[in-house]
Order: C-alpha cells, then structure tokens, then sequence
C-alpha cells in the first residue's frame, strides 16, 4: 500500500480528513445541543440543585464514586442512587441521605472508608436535589440495573 | 549536541521523572487502600491519592512532552531555541504551581482548598482529572502559551521539517482543548459532554500528533532511514487517528445524556481508532528492518518498539475491547476502564517521554554515542520489568472487572451489590498490588540506570 501513497497524498488525507471529520463533529455538536433541553430536563435545575453540584464538586465526590459511570471506581454509582436507596421517593430519599452523610466515616475495619463532610443541612439538601435531577437525565437507560 | 540551546531539555526531563515516581507511589497507596480501606485514612482518603496520581501523570507527561520539543525542534529546525531564557522561567512556573498544587491536596481538605483560591467566583474544580483550582488551570495556560511561543518562534526562524509542524500543531492542539477546563456549567450534561473535549480530544486526538511526531524523529536518529519515508508513514497515522477520533469521542456520549445515535456513530468510528495505532506498530518495526546505521544507543530503539508495541495493546486492544456500545454497557465505569486507562497512558505516552529520554539524555549529558553498556543492561532490565509489570496490573484488572461485570452488571435481578462484589474481588486486587510493586522495582532499577557510569565501547560519534 505504502508505495501507491506518495507523501504528497498522505499530506492532503491528513488536511482534508482531519478538517472533514472536525466539522462533522460540530454539525453533530450542534444537533445535540438542539436536543439535549428535551433529554436533560434543564428546566428543573433549581438553585438547589445548582448547590448541590457545587457540593458535589467542592468535596470531589467524583474522586471515589462514579457519576453516569464517569470518575473513580472506588465507591457505588451515584447517578440512580436515588432509585437505589430512595426508592424513587424524594422524601423517604432526603431522610436517607441525611443519615448517611452524618454516620461517616463508617467504624466497620477495614471498609472502604468515606470521609465525614461536615455538611450543613442545607447542603445536603441540595446534594440530594442534584442526584434526584441527575437520575432523570435520558442516559439511554443505563445502568442495567439498579446496583449500578 | 547540536545546538547549546537543547540543553534546557534536561531539567524538563529530570523533573518528569521525579514526578513519575511521586505518582507510582500514590498509585501503591491506592493499591492497598482498596484491600484495606483503613489505609491512611484518614490523613490521605482515596480520592486525595488518587487526584495526586493522576495529576502527577498528566503534568509529567506535559514536563515529558516540553523536554522533547525543546529537544528536537531546534534540531529539526536547525537553529538555536528561540529564548533558552524563556525556556528556564516557564520551566521553574511550572514546577513551583506543580508543587504547589499537590501540596495543597495533601495539606488542606479539599473544600477548603476550593474555599482559599476561590473557586465559587469561577468553578473548574471537582470534575476527574481537572481537580486543579482554577488558579493552577490559569498558571498552566500562561506556562503553556509561553512555550508554544518560544518553540514557534524557532520554528518560524529556522528550517520547517514536517515532523517540527505536526509537534508544533499537536502541542497548539493540546493548549486549545485545555481551554474546555474553564467550561463548567451547572447543566451536568454540558459539562460532561465538553469535559471529554479536553480528556478524549487529548488522549485519542492532538496528543497522538505529538506523540507521532516524537517516535518519528527517533527512528529518524537510530535507524538513519529516509526521512521522506518516515514523514509519508506519519502523515498517515494522524490522517487517520484523527479521522477516526474525532467522531470516536461518541463512545462517551453513550450513557451521559448525549441523543442514541451516537451510539452508532461512536461504535463505528471507535471501531476504526485502532489502525493508526496498528501502523505505527508496523512502521516502526518495518523502519527499524531498514535500518542503515546501528548506533551504540541501542535501549533507544528499545523503547521505540516498545512504545509502538504498548500503545497498541493499551489503546487498541484494550479499547476496542469495550468501545462498541452493547459491550460498553456493562462494562462502563467498571475495572475494565481502569485496566485500559493505565496500559494505554503507559504504553502510549508515558513510553513515548521514556523513549525521547533514551536517546536525548545519553548525549545532554556529554555521551554522545549512549550510554556505556552496563548502564544499557540495566535499562534494558528495567524496560521489561516495567512493561511486564504493567501487562501484569492490565490482565489482573481484566479479571477484576469482567468479574465485576459477571456479579453486578449481567443479573437482571438479584444483582449483587457494589461493595459485596468488591469484597469478592479482592484476591485479584492482590495480585494487581503485586504487580504495581514489581513496576516500583522496574523504576528503582530505571532510576539507577543513571547513575552507571563506565567506558562506552567502540566509536565516536
Ligand atoms: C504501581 C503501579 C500503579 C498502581 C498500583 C495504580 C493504581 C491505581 C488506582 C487504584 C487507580 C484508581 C482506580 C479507581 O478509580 O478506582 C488508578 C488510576 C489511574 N492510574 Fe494508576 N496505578 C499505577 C500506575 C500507573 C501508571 C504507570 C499509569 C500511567 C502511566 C497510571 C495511570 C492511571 C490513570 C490514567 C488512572 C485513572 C484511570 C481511569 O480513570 O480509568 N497508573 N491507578
Ligand atoms: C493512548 C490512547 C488512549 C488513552 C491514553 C486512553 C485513556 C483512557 C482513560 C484514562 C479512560 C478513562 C476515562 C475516565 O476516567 O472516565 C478511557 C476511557 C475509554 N477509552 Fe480510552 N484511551 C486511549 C485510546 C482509546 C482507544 C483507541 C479506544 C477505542 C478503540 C478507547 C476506548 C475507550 C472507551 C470506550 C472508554 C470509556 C470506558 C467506559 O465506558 O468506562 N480508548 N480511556
Ligand atoms: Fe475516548
């Protein structure tokens, strides 16, 4: 094959190929930026859980758990915790995730250790509404299943 | 030597390599903390470790990815460096933010650290890989645009190789996607998506540039085969890394909010990324076949197969794996990622830094025809036990995570949980410390290579 190519010719697939596949990338970028409002529920981000994601960022959660199956595989998928241990109930969800943030670090030796945040109620709260919109997001149906 | 002025290269090398091995040791810190979770806690947590391992890789491959241009571009370009000043202050910034930056992991709690540089006027924290405050992100882009302007303006001024454009276009590439750091939306789904922008568009895009351009100007120098020969190959394995990358970044648009049709369109152009890797395997042996002179510096070579060989494996292999989206719905965010994510950053770039090191640092330190061959040996030792090491950690995390697959993911009901399959799993978790440990041995031995001297053989250069 080598032969039949001459440098020339390499050169040209390069510039053509990369700037081609680079503005496709954008035409789709675009495209999903049209349909993501309909699959991300943006209208349903409340100042709550704009404060949840800055919890969530501010005490590198990501740096054990994942999130949608992104970050660290230290710790359990958090993107559908709340169908997990709130049964996909808000209320029973909030009163759930009170308790465990407060009883951390848990004393069971040799357990994977979660660090005490030393968060106020209303941070938690928001950390909850944050998850509770997270799992609402139109992933394509992921997980297969609710352990996650 | 060339040119007096590659000589800043050294310090860039050095410096990586102590990084480095800061790295292997947070990495055996994680190593038992998922055995025993008591680890250090709760002085060092999981996720401050493992923020400094991989922040400590991604800034010694960048101080890796420096040395090599101030190396090779003014030899390419034929011409001293622009400013050997300039080179030295971006060097000393950057290592004091480095510095900096890590100790600010290890010594405050991280909301704290969020809370003293102000991260709420500007929030960047908190997102994998890009834990920096938003203060480092800016360093890093002063630094960045600091030595982008000082090796364009040797390259502007000297002759143009194809090899110094496509580092050149590479490293402006890298610069340019860092910006996506700054970008980070409430919208969770918007900040994943453009997130990858700077990780995948790194990794599978402008840092293959790089690291082509870099194998290329080795083989150039310890094989003596025809340059036009070389730069054709090289035109098009990154023709087609980035034809097949950019649209690949689509096998991570699966699961985090992106339409369903990029479960097509990632399946099918991921499924192509791999064959720029193949080639580059096959070039560089086919190269080293045709070699015309047989340099001293032999582990140089080495290493450039190796790189080739490793990258293939890591980023091909194991990222054909479970790039294609009915695979990559169980396997997503399990231990497979993790056992792909480490042989592909070994076997691609970390490599790719130890391969320019081999044949640069031999002749920045007066040797001009390599090492003496005792010290040779011992690289050459350390070469395969850290390769092997590192195959070693891949295959046990394999294990790990098919396991993990098998208990957690598959069972439609009854699953079992993700801290119960974990507890299972430990055995494997064993033999991966195993493993790591030998690769800190590898890097001992790596590390001591420096220091043989001897009589080097044979002619001179
Ligand atoms: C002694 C050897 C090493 C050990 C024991 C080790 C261990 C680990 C552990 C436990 C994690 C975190 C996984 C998790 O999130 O649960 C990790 C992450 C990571 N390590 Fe290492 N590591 C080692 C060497 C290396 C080397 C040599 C490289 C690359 C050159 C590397 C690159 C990475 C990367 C890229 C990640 C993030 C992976 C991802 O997000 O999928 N590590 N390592
Ligand atoms: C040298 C090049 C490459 C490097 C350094 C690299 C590194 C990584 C890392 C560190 C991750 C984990 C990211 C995270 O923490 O979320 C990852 C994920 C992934 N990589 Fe690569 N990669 C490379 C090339 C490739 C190639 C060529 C393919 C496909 C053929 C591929 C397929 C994937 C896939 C599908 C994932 C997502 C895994 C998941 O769903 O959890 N990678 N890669
Ligand atoms: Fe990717």
């Amino acid at each position: 094959m080598s032969e039949r190519i001459t440098k020339s010719m390499a050169r040209n697939i390069y510039f053509g190929g990369s700037l081609f596949f680079f503005l496709f990338l954008i035409g789709l970028t675009v495209d999903t930026m049209i349909q993501l409002p309909e699959r991300d529920n943006r209208d349903q981000i409340t100042e709550s859980v704009a404060l949840g994601k800055e919890v969530w960022e501010h005490n590198n959660c990501i740096g054990c758990h994942s999130l949608m199956g992104e970050g660290a595989y230290y710790a359990p998928e958090l993107a559908n915790v709340f169908n997990r241990r709130g049964n996909s109930d808000e209320e029973t969800f909030k009163r759930y995730l009170g308790v465990w943030m407060s009883i951390q670090p848990l004393q069971t030796p040799g357990r994977r250790k979660m660090p005490q945040f030393n968060l106020t109620e209303e941070e938690v709260n928001g950390l909850a509404d944050f998850l509770i919109w997270t799992s609402r997001i139109d992933d394509n149906d992921w997980p297969p299943n609710i352990e996650g | 030597m060339k040119f007096e002025s590659q000589q800043v290269a050294k310090p860039y090398f050095i410096f990586a390599l102590i990084l480095f091995a800061g790295q292997i040791i947070f990495g055996l810190l994680m190593g038992m903390q998922y055995i025993n979770g008591d680890t250090l806690f709760p002085h060092i947590p999981f996720n401050v470790a493992r923020m400094v391992h991989t922040n400590l890789l991604i800034v010694w491959l960048l101080f890796g990815f420096m040395g090599a241009a101030f190396y090779l571009i003014p030899e390419e370009a034929e011409t001293e460096l622009f400013s050997p000043k300039l080179a030295m202050i971006t060097f000393w910034v950057f290592a004091a933010a480095g510095v900096a930056t890590i100790l600010g992991y290890l010594l405050v709690p991280y909301a704290e650290l969020a809370h003293l540089t102000g991260n709420a006027l500007w929030p960047t924290m908190g997102r994998e890989f890009l834990e920096q405050p938003t203060i480092t992100k800016l360093g890093i882009v002063v630094v960045v645009l600091a030595f982008i302007f000082n090796i364009g303006m040797t390259v502007l001024k000297g002759r143009k190789t194809v090899i110094n454009l496509i580092l050149v276009t590479g490293l402006i590439g890298l610069a340019v996607f860092f910006l996506f750091a700054f970008y980070n939306p409430t919208n969770l789904v918007l900040d994943k998506y453009f997130w990858w922008w700077v990780v995948h568009l790194w990794v599978e895009g402008v840092w293959e540039l790089i690291m082509g351009a870099i194998l290329a100007f080795v083989l150039i120098k310890v094989t003596g085969v025809d340059r036009e020969y070389i730069e054709k190959w090289l035109y098009l394995i990154i023709a087609l890394a980035l034809i097949s990358g950019l649209v690949g970044m689509g096998h991570h648009y699966y699961w985090i909010g992106p339409p369903a049709y990029w479960l097509w369109l990632g399946s099918f152009f991921s499924a192509l990324e791999p064959i720029p890797f193949f080639m580059m395997m096959l070039y560089a042996f086919d190269v080293v076949r045709k070699r015309r002179i047989n340099p001293n510096n032999k582990i140089a070579t080495t290493w450039a197969l190796g790189t080739a060989t490793m990258a293939f494996l890591g980023a091909g292999v194991w990222g054909f794996l479970h790039t294609l989206a009915p695979v990559n719905y169980y396997t997503h965010g399990t231990q497979i990622t993790a056992a792909h994510g480490h042989l592909a950053f070994f076997g691609a770039y970390a490599m790719i830094v130890m391969t320019i090191i081999s044949y640069a640092m031999p002749i920045l330190r007066g040797r001009e025809d390599g090492n003496p061959p005792e010290a040779q040996k011992l690289e050459r030792a350390a070469f395969w036990l850290m390769c092997i090491s590192m195959m070693g950690i891949t295959l046990a995390l394999t294990v790990a995570g098919a396991w993990q697959v098998s208990l957690q993911r598959l069972p439609e009901s009854g699953a079992m949980g993700f801290i119960d399959t974990q507890i299972q799993i430990n055995p494997v978790y064993w033999t991966r410390l195993l493993f790591g440990s030998l690769f800190a041995f590898g890097l001992v031995l790596y590390f001591a290579s420096f220091f043989v001297s001897g009589k080097t053989e044979g002619k001179t250069a």
